[in-house]
């Protein structure tokens, strides 16, 4: 950090006040243009690729029905990629969501075919994640255990796991209690205009995720944890509740996805269900300008990185880009995300 | 006398509108040992990074070696110029051996293979020059900190580099290892090199110093030769007015007793700290003073919750209290002040605001969890104004800010608790000439409130300015302890029992 370092031991008090004073309200507007880059983001990225959707599509994409099909597909990925915030500020990663989300279907879906327990599928389904993530905050916060290994490890035996559920067969309930969640929609203004209800539930959780960041007690030591951990601990910040909380929110918020899929498929498959999700979800958080170290990010950020790879991957098909190219192509998408968070720190106070 | 090796002229540097150096002059004869002094931030880093080449001086600025003009450009450019600085924090590789160490970045090879025993050799008669005990080949890691500077020289040496910069050399050394190297500095004297030795310690620029420089604020402030050399006289040089209104100390706790607040009874940590007590008062400043390494951090790491004690107890107030986190500690009303404000006590990128009322959020939230904002910036403003913490708004992040502001904001966090016991590490280090004294007079009012206070420092007349008790550890025990009286603390006794020898020869 020599720029830093310089220029905080080269103000001393009485050498120059008006130049330090001037220097200070300089570094000032420096950070506020670094903080408004920051939290605009990738709006302006999400903006330009509707637009040259559109154009390309021969103006297919701005359409009511496309529309909805964007911000549905978006849905689940922007649940998870909310539970991936909280555990991204806090410097870890949860690698596990994919299977979280296919056990809590399943779960959901076998309890939905009791007659009698029916309608509790989906608080089922939402606890079997939340009980996932408590897990993966316990080993990572009580064990130390690096994030990565755990949830890698989560990853594989929680697959195992939704496998074990349903006896490796996919499991159907075409009755299944609360449907709409997945497939209606809520009605605002009768014939013109309805909101998918899988969307409004994503946009109540980025709501409630904000709410806890930005206005708790909770959420201020969750940033304060992945800014600097010894520094949390020293403050008498309890860091293992904060992790366990981070990684417990993670697995419900998961949990919740599985049901938001399973009611909208009817059917769960322990094999095939969320496989790779925690990559798209952990690409909207980078997209959306958290930082990989922890500390830095906004949950509207997150939901702009998934309505980019929602538009992203609905754009590639309607101007008929091949399966294949659409691959490579969000796969460079998540490459240069990274170096954009790279370049992003550079201009951080942290160093 | 001989040409001057190194002249600089007029050498200014400027960070943005700050000027950190403003028409530096500086002369280094060969053969000479030229004390360097100022206080932090007075601008001798700056100096040191434009010899070495890591900045670039202003323009107008001149750098003359054998009175021929240099321009320094990088490190190469240092190096290439005969000029090598021995860092405060060694830049060695641990993993690597003394002779790889020595040869980083020059490596011998022939044909495409490193040639291990061309530079073992090569390393030899270096390492025999400086009576080293120890052989190329062994690894670093195996090496104590005094052997790692003689590494460090030695690679100056093999550099034929012929001014040396050495910066705070004896900050991590044993009082041996110290005397060893001093030694050495001479014999390096003899042989023709220049030294330039920067240092906070007055006993070693009387023991080594053939003439000193003085800095503050980024000027030059004048040079004293051998015969001149006195602790006052450098003193009011670097900190530009006299020193006894530079401490303050208006709290007189012998006029006005409190009961022990804080009593640590033979703790220990089976390492580091080994069977340590000591006592606080309500409104005493004690201080706790000793070298490097003697245990103070890790003492008050023990007391706070931070580290496991595997012996001993803690009483607050005269009830033995079980204290396992930093929490814990701060219900039981100690707060901590690290020494290490950026690495554990600062979140760089969070706002000040935030980094004020961190210990206190969970006191103020409403509904139990909900943040009470007005307060949090009420209780941020008000510290703003009270401690003269100056930036733009307490919305910047904490990581803008100079250290002396960093330091004041951290302590601000502190203050917010309301603490009974407040244990500060190191609280000046880092911090400009201004605000330590804002600080001192912080500590001053807190004893005046009855706020018991332990001060860990190695700043010697800073411990003797504003402390009514020093406490000195030495190799994890706690060595001794004297009381202010009627005469000022001595300086030269708590080296004394720092040190564990009588008197520090010259």
């Amino acid at each position: 950090m020599p720029e830093n370092g310089a220029s905080a031991k080269a103000a001393p008090a009485k050498a120059a006040p008006a130049g330090s004073g001037l220097a200070a309200a300089q570094e000032t507007k420096r950070q506020r243009t670094r903080m408004i880059i920051r939290a605009v983001g990738m709006l302006p990225v999400l903006l330009l690729l509707c637009i040259g959707f559109h154009v390309l599509s021969d103006g297919r994409f701005f359409t009511g029905q496309n529309i909805g099909i964007v911000v549905q597909q978006s849905a689940v990925n922007t649940v998870l990629a909310a539970g991936m915030t909280f555990v991204i500020l806090t410097g870890g990663i949860d690698l596990s969501v994919g299977s979280i989300l296919a056990a809590s279907a399943m779960a959901g879906l076998i309890i939905s075919k009791f007659p009698d327990l029916g309608a509790l599928w989906l608080p089922v389904a939402v606890l079997t994640g939340a009980v996932f993530g408590i897990l993966n905050g316990a080993l990572i916060a009580l064990l130390r255990l690096p994030p990565f290994i755990v949830t890698l490890g989560s990853l594989t035996a929680v697959r195992g796991a939704a496998r074990l559920l349903g006896a490796d067969t996919t499991v159907f309930n075409p009755s299944i209690p609360y449907a709409f969640i997945g497939n209606g929609a809520l009605t605002l203004i009768p014939g013109v205009v309805s909101i998918p209800w899988l969307w409004v539930i994503a946009l109540l959780v980025i709501l409630v995720s904000w709410l806890v960041l930005k206005r708790t007690v909770l959420g201020v030591h969750i940033y304060a944890v992945g800014g600097n951990e010894s520094a949390a601990r020293l403050a008498g910040i309890k860091v293992w509740a904060v992790l366990i909380f981070v990684y417990g929110v993670s697995g419900l918020l998961a949990g919740l996805g599985g049901a938001m899929q399973a009611a909208r498929l009817y059917a769960a498959n322990g094999l095939q269900l969320g496989q790779s999700y925690e990559l798209d979800a952990i690409t909207a958080v980078i997209l959306g300008g958290t930082s990989f170290v922890g500390g830095i990010g906004s949950i509207w950020g997150t939901l702009v990185g998934a309505l980019i790879i929602a538009v992203l991957s609905n754009g590639l098909i309607l101007i008929g880009v091949s399966d294949v190219w659409q691959y490579v192509i969000k796969g460079l998408v998540i490459i240069g995300a990274v170096a954009l968070d790279r370049y992003r720190l550079q201009g951080s106070a942290r160093t | 006398m001989s040409e001057p090796i190194l002249e600089m002229r007029r050498v200014s540097k400027s960070f943005f509108s700050i000027k950190a150096l403003r028409d530096v002059d500086l002369t280094v004869y060969p053969g000479e040992i030229h004390a360097l002094m100022g206080e932090n931030g007075a601008g001798k880093s700056t100096l040191m990074k434009i010899l070495s080449g890591a900045y670039r001086p202003d323009p107008g600025s001149e750098i003359r070696i054998d009175g021929q003009p240099v321009q320094i450009n990088g490190p190469h450019g240092g190096r290439a110029a005969g000029i090598a600085i021995i860092y405060q924090e060694l830049s060695l590789a641990p993993n690597l051996s003394v002779a790889e160490n020595i040869y980083l970045g020059r490596e011998v090879s022939r044909g495409g293979l490193l040639a291990r025993e061309a530079m073992q050799a090569g390393v030899g008669p270096i390492l025999a020059r400086l009576g080293a005990d120890f052989t190329p080949q062994t690894l670093v890691a195996n090496l104590s900190m005094g052997q790692r500077q003689l590494v460090e020289i030695a690679r100056a040496l093999h550099a034929r580099s012929r001014i040396l910069i050495m910066d705070e050399p004896t900050t991590a050394l044993s009082a041996g290892e110290s005397e060893r190297l001093f030694a050495l500095i001479r014999q390096l004297r003899a042989e023709g090199l220049a030294i330039i030795y920067i240092s906070h310690r007055m006993d070693e620029v009387y023991a080594l110093g053939d003439r000193v420089t003085v800095l503050r604020d980024g000027t030059l402030v004048g040079s004293l030769d051998k015969g001149e050399i006195r602790a006052d006289a450098i003193v009011r040089m670097m900190v530009g007015r006299d020193v006894s209104s530079f401490y303050k100390k208006d709290h007189d706790p012998q006029a006005r007793p409190g009961a022990p607040v804080l009593a640590a009874v033979d703790i220990g940590d089976g390492r580091r700290v080994k069977g340590c007590s000591l006592t606080v008062h309500a409104g005493e400043v004690v201080g706790l003073a000793g070298l490097i390494g003697a245990g103070r951090t890790e003492l008050a790491h023990l007391i706070i919750g931070a580290a496991p004690m595997t012996s001993g107890h803690v009483e607050i107030e005269g009830r033995t209290i079980l204290i396992r986190t930093p929490g814990e500690a701060l219900d039981a009303g100690i707060a901590y002040l690290t020494e290490d404000r950026k690495a554990l006590g600062l979140f760089l990128d969070m706002s000040c605001l935030d980094n004020i009322n961190l210990a206190v959020l969970g006191r103020d939230a409403k509904f139990g969890g909900i943040l009470d904002r007005d307060k949090a910036r009420e209780r941020a403003k008000r510290a703003f104004a009270g401690l003269g913490i100056r930036a733009a708004n307490v919305g910047v992040p904490a990581g803008g800010l100079s250290g002396g502001n960093q330091q004041k904001v951290l302590l601000s966090r502190l203050l917010a608790i309301g603490p009974k016991i407040l244990i500060l590490d190191e609280p000046t280090r880092g911090v400009d000439v201004g605000a330590k004294s804002e600080i001192y007079s912080i500590i001053d009012n807190l004893a005046k409130a009855g706020t018991a206070v332990l001060v860990i420092s190695s700043d010697l007349p800073e411990i003797i300015g504003i402390c009514d008790r020093v406490i000195v550890m030495r190799a994890g025990h706690i060595a001794g302890q004297m009381r202010r009286g009627a005469t000022p603390l001595s300086q030269e006794e708590i080296m004394a029992l720092a040190t564990g020898t009588e008197q520090l020869d010259a």
